[in-house]
């Protein structure tokens, strides 16, 4: 069978595509963009490893066909700093030790920057709500959510 | 897998031929949170995708008569960030927003919530409370059912080859009327109903109940819509005499499996406690309204 043709805008930039239906956009990011930065955990949509952001909307790469990114804007991990100065969530994931493997932390940063932009000002247990949807097994998510919360306050410029 | 056809049709004529039209076997796509994964594990093994989410009539929420007409192919976040959709059917929200993260909140749909047919799914209580119906297409026309008549038991609906679900309609909302839905979890998040309860009712000038639908789900093959329920609020002042009566009447109504989330002893007992709890939630409501 042919493969599908598509044109997709990944972190800004346009890129042609090949890819077979049955590819995930999870697949289509990380074997043909090679853009390795979103994470493969359970490819089931429960533990939001592969999170992304579809035309504004938060998603799991992994629930995602490639050919539906065609005409799309994706938002990935490698989007997310500035050159080299990262992102604040990114800097204090990094000074509080947000992460300790990291596997899930790609995903945690997209979700909650999403979070960040909806509601610069959410309480802990806003938090908890929306990153319930990202599955952490090391750190016990007190110092994840502690991360969020100080980026969200150095970003409101207190 | 090498066959595997995707289509995205703009229009409900273009899906139609395409379905009515398809060898082999083809599956309707909207948020695709079930599906992928079905077809990712080989549980199915489609020949033809017809991805519904560019048909502008599916994926747009309406006011029609005073009610809602809300697309089939509407996401969970595009229907709970409706203000006026959500002040009027918050137990329908209560609902929805129960359906998985908000990753799959962006991506799942009510009409796939409702076609994947999961005993324990969460709007189909709710939507069956709220007596709404669904537009169904296909290749004989369109007709509305009630919700309630489109699952017959688990992954199955009775929905013919070729038909799809293109919006759920909501009646106006009576006066002095309101519902809720709860479930009970062991998690707060993240976790599939054990047992959920939809209760809508509507009250006369004096608080007495003159209407009312008891849903429950997750304790039988298909969402229950109990009319013994619904029957022991009406005429009531819903006091306690009456909540008693619900909780035995919504027990009583229970056909639940033994499974590794709820025994059936259990199931039978939290569905009265359940429909007591938000049958006062759908009362606060209604004497705000």
């Amino acid at each position: 069978m042919a493969k599908t043709h598509i044109t997709t805008t990944v972190n800004g930039d346009e890129y042609e595509v090949l890819c077979e239906v049955d590819q995930t956009l999870l697949d289509v990011l990380r074997d043909e963009l090679h853009l390795t930065g979103t994470k493969e955990g359970c490819s089931s949509g429960d533990c939001g490893a592969c999170s992304v952001m579809v035309d504004g909307r938060l998603m799991c790469s992994c629930l995602v066909l490639g050919v539906e990114a065609d005409g799309k804007s994706i938002d990935t991990i490698e989007g997310m700093a500035d050159g080299d100065v990262l992102h604040p969530l990114q800097r204090n994931f990094l000074e509080l030790n947000g992460l300790q493997c990291g596997i899930c932390t790609p995903g945690i940063l997209i979700a909650a920057k999403n979070l960040l932009e909806r509601n610069p000002n959410p309480t802990e247990t806003e938090i908890r709500f929306w990153l319930a949807g990202n599955l952490c097994r090391c750190t016990g998510y007190d110092k994840i959510i502690r991360s969020v919360m100080a980026a969200a306050e150095e970003m409101r410029g207190n | 897998m090498t066959g595997l056809r995707y289509e995205a049709p703009e229009n409900l004529n273009a899906a139609m031929a395409l379905l009515g039209g398809a060898e082999g076997s083809a599956r309707v796509m909207a948020g695709g949170t079930d599906l992928i994964i079905q077809i990712d594990n080989e549980m199915i093994e489609p020949d033809l995708l017809v991805d519904i989410k560019n048909i502008k009539e599916m994926r747009s929420i309406d006011q029609v008569d005073g009610g809602y007409r809300v697309g089939a192919a509407v996401t969970g976040m595009e229907l709970m960030e409706h203000e006026g959709f959500c002040a009027t059917w918050p137990g329908v929200i209560e609902g929805v927003s129960l359906i998985g993260s908000i990753q799959v909140k962006g991506r799942a749909t009510v009409g796939g919530n409702v076609c994947n047919s999961s005993p324990a799914a969460d709007s189909p209580p709710p939507l069956i409370a709220a007596g709404a119906t669904a537009t169904i297409v296909g290749p004989n026309g369109s007709r509305d059912i009630p919700v309630e008549d489109i699952a017959v038991g688990p992954g199955k609906t009775s929905l013919a080859k070729g038909e799809i679900v293109v919006a759920f309609n909501f009646a106006k909302r009576p006066a002095h009327s309101g519902e809720a839905y709860q479930r009970f979890t062991p998690r707060t998040e993240m976790d599939i109903a054990v047992v959920g309860v939809g209760v809508n009712l509507t009250l006369d000038g004096d608080g007495t109940c003159i209407a009312a639908r008891v849903c429950l789900g997750a304790v039988a093959a298909t969402a229950l819509l109990v009319d013994e329920a619904a029957a022991t609020l009406i005429g009531t002042k819903v006091d306690e005499a009456a909540l008693d009566n619900l909780a035995k009447a919504a027990s009583a109504a229970c056909r639940p499996i033994d499974d590794k989330r709820g025994t059936i002893e259990f199931r039978t007992d939290v569905a009265g406690v359940l429909a007591r709890r938000v049958a006062l939630v759908a009362l606060e409501r209604a004497r705000k309204n």
